[in-house]
């Protein structure tokens, strides 16, 4: 198969997995057996493209001229090649998961759940292989639309609330300042392709140079850098699934994978070292890994907690491409990584213990760990990734953020990992503590209580799915080859 | 046969009209406006395939020769507009036939398509020709036609409303033939390209002719609605029939500012315009118009109201592009003007739908319309997400073009305002979207089927048309992009 029709599939097989499952709503399990052929299809075809492109290759497909000289195209390179093979990977793993979640709750508007979901993987794989920041901000776009019905899917009050943070504010920022940016970045140079180095160096002056950055940053909402990071505990009240795969990884990975190919292939890391343009993004970012983790230490929401973790590691990524030295540009490439396989884990778990348990509170989980104990464990695993401790995922990355910030001498960057570091394992490791070494409070003495607290383990889907990505989590930390080849093509591709 | 092309496309609409008078039967009258319709789309694009094969089209009425016979000349501008105006006549055409029936006493139907086939003539007059004072003739036309139409709908407002909009449309007309008198006065003729000749060394100071300007400019703001001279538009949108404002959202005002871009660009020129000092002045009134009426749109609990300031906001957009007096700026108005037709015309008649099954469109009537009337309700969200601009949709395509012109007469802090004031129309959709999909209907009881399928069908045209014209722009940018450059150019 050519690689241009795979790169085209990318976004077509799910397109199309979408229409087969609006005309089997009727048929539940036709449905879910359509989800899953079309997320294992998605996943095969991603991978066909992965051995050209570890051999050097950079396959590209020029679809049409949207505007004379202005084209959606698609070029795959090695950071989207990464950003598509997690996201539809974990796509399976999800959709195996959603099948136990959604029965399990007995969700409604499933039909409706599973194509929004499917035209939300289309757009993301559409916006990893994006050629130009035109075609970028079009899929951008299109995935923001496409969750909203997902956010908003419990249709009561809340939700509709949640989802209308949810939308206004990566709406107003995407157009107001994403898309002036990008215009402001076309009218300066005459083009908006992804180049080795950057397009901008020289072309705009001075301290214009540092506003267009923060545009550009302030305006990738999905990234959720303070102070626009309210959308992302807003967009907590969808289904955990959603949580999950979109709010983990999908989308807010669209976010931080969007804000480093800003400044690799747009800005250029030289140009932003020689004119000191993304100094300040050290600080922002510094701010909210910190500061995102200090609110998630105060949630008692289990989901919430999350969220505020998800938004604390989103920065780390921010971050590491803020501190400009290569070798940080591959820790945050690998944080991508590392943090979709942790975070999806640590949202299986809290899903899993809803459907189980019907808890949401942190403060609930009281012995909890011996009736999950796969739930449990694997929530551990997740945390401590999140940590980054051994044998995880989250050290590797965390690894190379370091080197960066050592290589550079940027105390400050180095002074926030560690101090979060701190943080994390403040807000995880009692969870893990009052799992498994504290005695459930007796029957009914609060809300929750009575018949819910005869349960066992998730349904087995779930299990499945949970035991899937800690595995994962913790095999990224024994074989980040692949990872790290195409994270160090990246930077090989600038110097 | 074809050579009589020009005249044809006027001829066969306004011979028809009589014809429902004398039929005086309503399925009749249909079927004749139906054919009429469809026979005037045929017409407009052999005329297209005409211009863009042989060139300029110039057709002599009664052998005349101009300038002082009527000549009607068609170029790749008004070849588009012509079709444009056609195709959505012969889609409203096949879509009245529900919707009126439902909206307009069953007495005076044959006499509503009259009036629909004279206005169709009127439009259709204004923009194949090439005299000046004749355009005049079709422009009240179809001003006249509209008020009677505007006032056969059930709603007793639609009577005040149409005598306010005929109020209005006078002075507008009025001010037109006044600022056409003056330039008479110093030219001695009518035509338009001779109009342009023989203001063609005249210096932009001289007083008589800023005069002219100024009431040939204030006498179409009016007929297309410029912020502020906008105050007939909401009143009449939301009265009239559905398929009339459909309708009339579609192409009275686009016509009207196409006739704009003939007197701006090529009866003055941009030289004269840029001398008056008339630009910036347009330009501050169509940032207030995109600015106020989004924001007056957002209180409407009448959703045809909602939209008929929203139109009144996206003709700011136009008038914007225009003011910018440069290639891309025109071509950004030309592109919104297309775009616009498309969109708001899914809308109105997505609302057409809504008053033929629900029997209103305020909003607390549609509490979760989306779960009875998917099809309808989905068409009207493509329509939405155009109006704010989302990228596959039309809209994106006419923002992308405007902050380009305004980056490109280095005018950033304009962009930005177009890009704040495009977030209102997100609050405006949303506040809707929101409610027909998630509210609980205020009476569940009450049985509500989708629109019958010859409403949904033009319905989904449309609102297909905003989507493939937001990802395939060859044609609609194409002709944007050829008109600007005729009539910034300079060439008549």
């Amino acid at each position: 198969m050519s690689m241009e029709l795979s790169i085209i599939l990318a976004m077509a097989i799910p397109a199309v997995g979408a229409v087969l499952i609006a005309l089997s709503g009727r048929m539940a399990n036709l449905r879910e057996t359509i989800t899953l052929m079309t997320a294992i299809a998605l996943f095969l075809n991603v991978l066909n493209l992965l051995g050209p492109v570890l051999d050097g290759e950079r396959p590209e497909v020029h679809l049409l001229d949207m505007f004379p000289g202005l084209a959606i195209a698609f070029k795959v390179e090695p950071l989207g090649m990464m950003f598509s093979l997690i996201a539809s990977g974990l796509w399976i793993l999800n959709s195996i998961y959603s099948i136990g979640y959604m029965r399990g709750n007995k969700e409604k508007h499933q039909t409706r759940f599973y194509i929004c979901f499917a035209i939300a993987i289309s757009a993301t794989l559409g916006l990893a292989y994006s050629a130009n920041l035109l075609t970028l901000f079009i899929f951008y776009e299109v995935l923001t639309f496409s969750t909203y019905p997902l956010v908003s899917h419990k249709g009561n009050e809340a939700a509709v609330k949640g989802a209308r943070t949810y939308l206004g504010i990566l709406v107003t920022t995407s157009v107001a300042f994403l898309f002036f940016a990008i215009a402001w970045t076309y009218s300066a140079t005459g083009t908006l392709d992804f180049v080795d180095g950057g397009i901008l160096g020289g072309k705009v002056e001075g301290p214009l140079m540092g506003l267009l950055l923060m545009l550009f940053i302030y305006g990738i909402g999905k990234a959720a850098v303070m102070p626009v990071h309210r959308w992302l505990p807003a967009a907590m009240v969808a289904p955990t699934p959603v949580s999950a795969l979109l709010h983990a990884v999908a989308v807010v990975k669209s976010g931080v994978f969007t804000v480093v190919k800003v400044i690799v292939y747009t800005f250029g890391i030289d140009n932003l070292v020689t004119s000191g343009s993304a100094d300040w993004l050290v600080y922002v970012s510094g701010f909210t890994i910190i500061a995102a983790s200090m609110v998630a230490l105060r949630q008692d929401n289990l989901k919430r907690r999350l969220a505020y973790s998800t938004i604390s590691q989103l920065s780390y990524v921010v971050l590491a491409a803020a501190i400009l030295t290569p070798i940080s540009a591959v820790g945050a490439a690998l944080h991508i990584a590392a943090h979709a396989f942790g975070k999806i884990t640590l949202f299986f778990a809290a899903g899993s213990i809803y459907t189980a348990a019907h808890k949401t509170e942190v403060s609930q989980l009281n012995g909890i760990g011996w009736k999950m104990p796969i739930t449990m464990t694997a929530f551990a695993i997740g945390a401590l990734s999140m940590i980054g401790l051994p044998p995880t995922a989250g050290f590797v990355s965390k690894w190379y953020i370091i080197q960066g910030a050592m290589s550079s001498e940027n105390f400050v960057a180095l002074g926030v990992v560690i101090l979060s570091t701190l943080l994390n394992a403040g807000y995880f490791l009692p969870i893990i503590y009052a799992a498994f070494f504290r005695q459930a409070e007796p029957k009914g003495t609060h809300d929750h209580g009575g018949h819910h607290d005869n349960h066992g383990e998730a349904p087995l889907p779930i299990v499945i799915a949970i035991t899937s990505t800690a595995t994962l989590t913790i095999l990224m930390f024994f074989f980040p080859d692949v990872a790290l080849e195409l994270a160090q093509q990246m930077i090989g591709g600038i110097q | 046969m074809t050579a009589h092309l020009p005249i044809l496309q006027i001829l066969i609409p306004l011979m028809a009209a009589p014809l429902c008078v004398v039929f005086r039967h309503r399925d009749i009258a249909w079927i004749i406006v139906l054919l009429v319709s469809l026979i005037s789309f045929a017409i407009s694009i052999m005329i297209l395939d005409q211009v863009l094969t042989q060139g300029v089209i110039s057709y002599f009425m009664g052998d005349w020769p101009a300038p002082w016979g009527i000549e009607f000349r068609i170029d790749a501008v008004n070849a588009y507009i012509l079709l444009i105006v056609s195709a959505i006549g012969a889609i409203v055409a096949f879509y009245g036939r529900h919707s009126v029936t439902r909206e307009v006493p069953r007495d005076l139907i044959y006499l509503f398509y009259t009036a629909f086939l004279l206005c169709l003539t009127g439009l259709l007059g204004m923009t194949a020709t090439g005299d000046a004072f004749n355009l005049f003739v079709f422009l009240e036309i179809s001003s006249l036609s509209t008020y009677a139409m505007i006032s056969l709908g059930k709603d007793r407002r639609a009577l005040t409303a149409s005598y306010q909009y005929l109020i209005m449309g006078t002075l507008g007309a009025t001010f037109y033939v006044i600022g056409l008198g003056l330039l008479y006065m110093m030219t001695g003729t009518l035509n338009i390209v001779d109009l342009h000749a023989k203001l063609l060394d005249m210096d932009g100071s001289i007083r008589t002719l800023q005069a002219a300007l100024a009431f040939l400019t204030v006498g179409l703001s009016l007929k297309l609605a410029l912020f502020p001279l906008h105050l007939w538009l909401p009143n009449a949108y939301t009265y009239a029939p559905s398929s009339v404002t459909a309708f009339l959202a579609a192409t009275a005002t686009k016509v009207a500012v196409y006739v704009m871009l003939r007197v701006f660009f090529t009866i003055f020129g941009v030289d004269i315009l840029e001398e008056t000092g008339l630009a910036p002045i347009l330009m501050t009134l169509a940032i207030s118009g995109m600015f106020v009426a989004s924001t007056v749109a957002i209180f409407q609990n009448n959703m045809k109201r909602l939209l008929a300031y929203s139109s009144v906001a996206q003709i700011g957009y136009i008038m914007l592009g225009i003011s910018f007096l440069n290639v891309t700026g025109v071509s950004a108005g030309i592109v919104h003007l297309l775009n616009h037709a498309v969109m708001k015309c899914a809308a109105f008649l997505a609302m057409g739908c809504f008053m033929y099954r629900v029997g209103s469109v305020r909003i607390e009537d549609l509490h979760g319309i989306g779960k009875k009337m998917p099809w309808t309700m989905a068409a009207f969200v493509v329509a939405g997400l155009s109006l704010i601009g989302v990228p596959l949709t039309v809209g994106f395509i006419s923002k992308w073009y405007l902050i380009q012109a305004a980056m490109e007469a280095e005018m950033m802090p304009i962009a930005l305002l177009i890009l704040l004031s495009s977030l209102l129309a997100v609050v405006y959709v949303w506040r809707f979207i929101e409610v027909a999909y998630f509210k609980e209907p205020a009476n569940p009881s009450l049985k509500i089927k989708e629109a019958p399928l010859s409403m949904l069908i033009p319905l989904w045209i449309m609102a297909g048309a905003s989507i493939y014209f937001g990802v395939d722009t060859d044609m609609t940018l194409g002709v944007a992009q050829l008109a600007a450059e005729m009539l910034v150019g300079g060439a008549p």
